[in-house]
């Protein structure tokens, strides 16, 4: 019988998969604790930096999941481990960086509005940004091209690459055009132990968040490759069924 | 590989002799875009100041249109692929199409450039013209490479003409920045000098090398079937 006919009972979910969404959950739960009530206001910006415990994780996040979009992407591209799985975790893991690269952009905006008094600054950081953002809207849009499954994984695989060689050179064009930028408050060791603290805490959950979200989302996107090639056959079975009693 | 290049070039170049596409649309809405600007920013003194990114900018959106034009002609009864069952090599395909885009991008930014110069009232500083000249071929070469590429990657997708853009203008954001500059020190525009506009030129060229040789090598994993 066609395993496809009963597909829809399946779930992506694994014993895994659940326990990691458990400990994410407990994570962001404590995230909220630490970020909203524990930690300090900061001296000059009070309360508002606590965006910095959303808008510093969500960046992570986000250019994670570029670099990973980028690996898996050279992964299928190398013959010798080509598997339309890395494919799909290219493109799981770009959905999701599209996603936080734009919760990294509006709670950066907000925080500017808030820091320095202006939504947006022509930065090198914030313009390359941007840019990702927008590079990697396009690269989902090419994923959805239509064509075969090899030919979708090609194309999106060779655009991936092409945007780590973008990427650099707006960075440095932009940084050339507009030489100011602002400096690294946690480098410079202007936070307090337990704003680190918290900080990390949003870092670890939110690293977790993708993990979780990027293998459902793959687990997703193997169905919908399955119905894709399964599709005749289902319709053709579906459509004998009808005429019986 | 080369004769492949040769011949696409040829076969491209003597298309447009014979059609007359861009000559009679493209040139005109390129030129019409310029008058168009001169109304949105409706000050002469704006005007001569930001001549220099108005001409780049209207070359880049006619990069976008002379693409669709160079790759509706190859998804049209599907001579791409027809090409690459003939065996002709995908690298030599990539550079013929970019060499037959760049000579036509190539004419209309000297239309444009000549457009500022009258429209605007921008001149060109006596030693600025080296620099105009090299800016002018590098940025060219990457402006047609990268046009290549991604005009290659959207061929007979569907919805290609609004992908395109997207795809597009983001990537040659840098050739926007680095053109615009050196061109503004070759008119001597802000108070410019040429010397302040050679390490742009430089940004250029390594653009246009990596984009052209990253699209030699990929552009047949973009194209085949």
């Amino acid at each position: 019988m066609n395993p496809l006919i009963n597909m829809d009972t399946r779930a992506t979910s694994t014993r895994f998969t659940s326990a990691l969404g458990l400990a994410t959950l407990i994570g962001l739960g404590w995230l909220a604790v630490f970020g909203l009530f524990l930690s300090p206001n900061d001296r000059v910006q009070k309360t508002g930096v606590r965006i910095l415990y959303i808008h510093v994780p969500s960046a992570w996040l986000a250019y994670l999941a570029f670099v990973v979009t980028g690996l898996a992407s050279a992964g299928y591209l190398w013959k010798r481990t080509r598997s339309l799985t890395l494919d799909r975790i290219a493109g799981a893991s770009a959905e999701v960086g599209v996603l936080f690269m734009g919760i990294t952009l509006v709670s950066g905006s907000l925080w500017g509005k808030i820091s320095w008094g202006t939504y947006w600054t022509w930065d090198s950081r914030l313009t390359t940004t941007a840019f990702l953002f927008v590079t990697y809207i396009g690269y989902l849009a090419v994923r959805d091209l239509g064509g075969s499954h090899e030919q979708r994984a090609r194309r999106s695989g060779v655009l991936a690459l092409l945007a780590l060689v973008e990427v650099p050179l707006v960075h440095f064009s932009v940084r050339w055009w507009r030489p100011l930028h602002q400096q690294e408050s946690v480098a410079k060791g202007k936070l307090s132990d337990l704003m680190l603290f918290t900080l990390f805490v949003g870092l670890v959950s939110f690293t977790l968040l993708y993990v979780w979200l990027v293998m459902h989302r793959q687990r997703v996107a193997a169905l919908d490759d399955m119905v894709d090639d399964g599709g005749l056959d289902r319709a053709l079975a579906d459509r004998r069924s009808e005429g019986m009693p | 590989m080369w004769a492949i290049t040769r011949l696409l070039a040829g076969k491209d170049l003597r298309v447009e002799m014979r059609s007359r596409v861009i000559i009679n649309q493209v040139v005109p809405f390129a030129a019409l875009m310029m008058v168009m600007f001169a109304f949105a920013l409706d000050s002469d003194t704006v005007l001569a100041r930001v001549a220099p990114g108005l001409v780049w900018l209207a070359a880049m959106f006619s990069l976008l249109v002379i693409v669709q034009r160079s790759f509706a002609l190859e998804a049209a009864d599907g001579a791409l692929d027809a090409l690459r069952v003939a065996g002709a090599n995908a690298g030599g395909i990539f550079l013929g199409k970019a060499l037959a885009l760049a000579a036509q991008l190539a004419v209309l930014e000297v239309i444009l450039l000549g457009a500022a110069l009258v429209l605007y009232n921008s001149h060109i500083v006596g030693s600025g013209i080296a620099l105009l000249v090299g800016t002018y071929f590098t940025a060219t070469a990457g402006l047609a490479f990268v046009g290549t590429l991604y005009g290659g990657l959207a061929v007979g997708a569907k919805g290609r003409e609004t992908l395109l853009p997207l795809l597009m203008l983001p990537v040659v954001a840098p050739v926007l920045i680095g053109a615009t500059r050196a061109t503004e020190a070759a008119l001597g525009t802000n108070g410019a000098t040429a010397t302040d506009g050679w390490p742009w030129v430089g940004l250029l060229t390594l653009f246009a090398v990596v984009f052209g040789v990253g699209g030699t090598l990929s552009f047949g994993s973009l194209i085949d079937e």
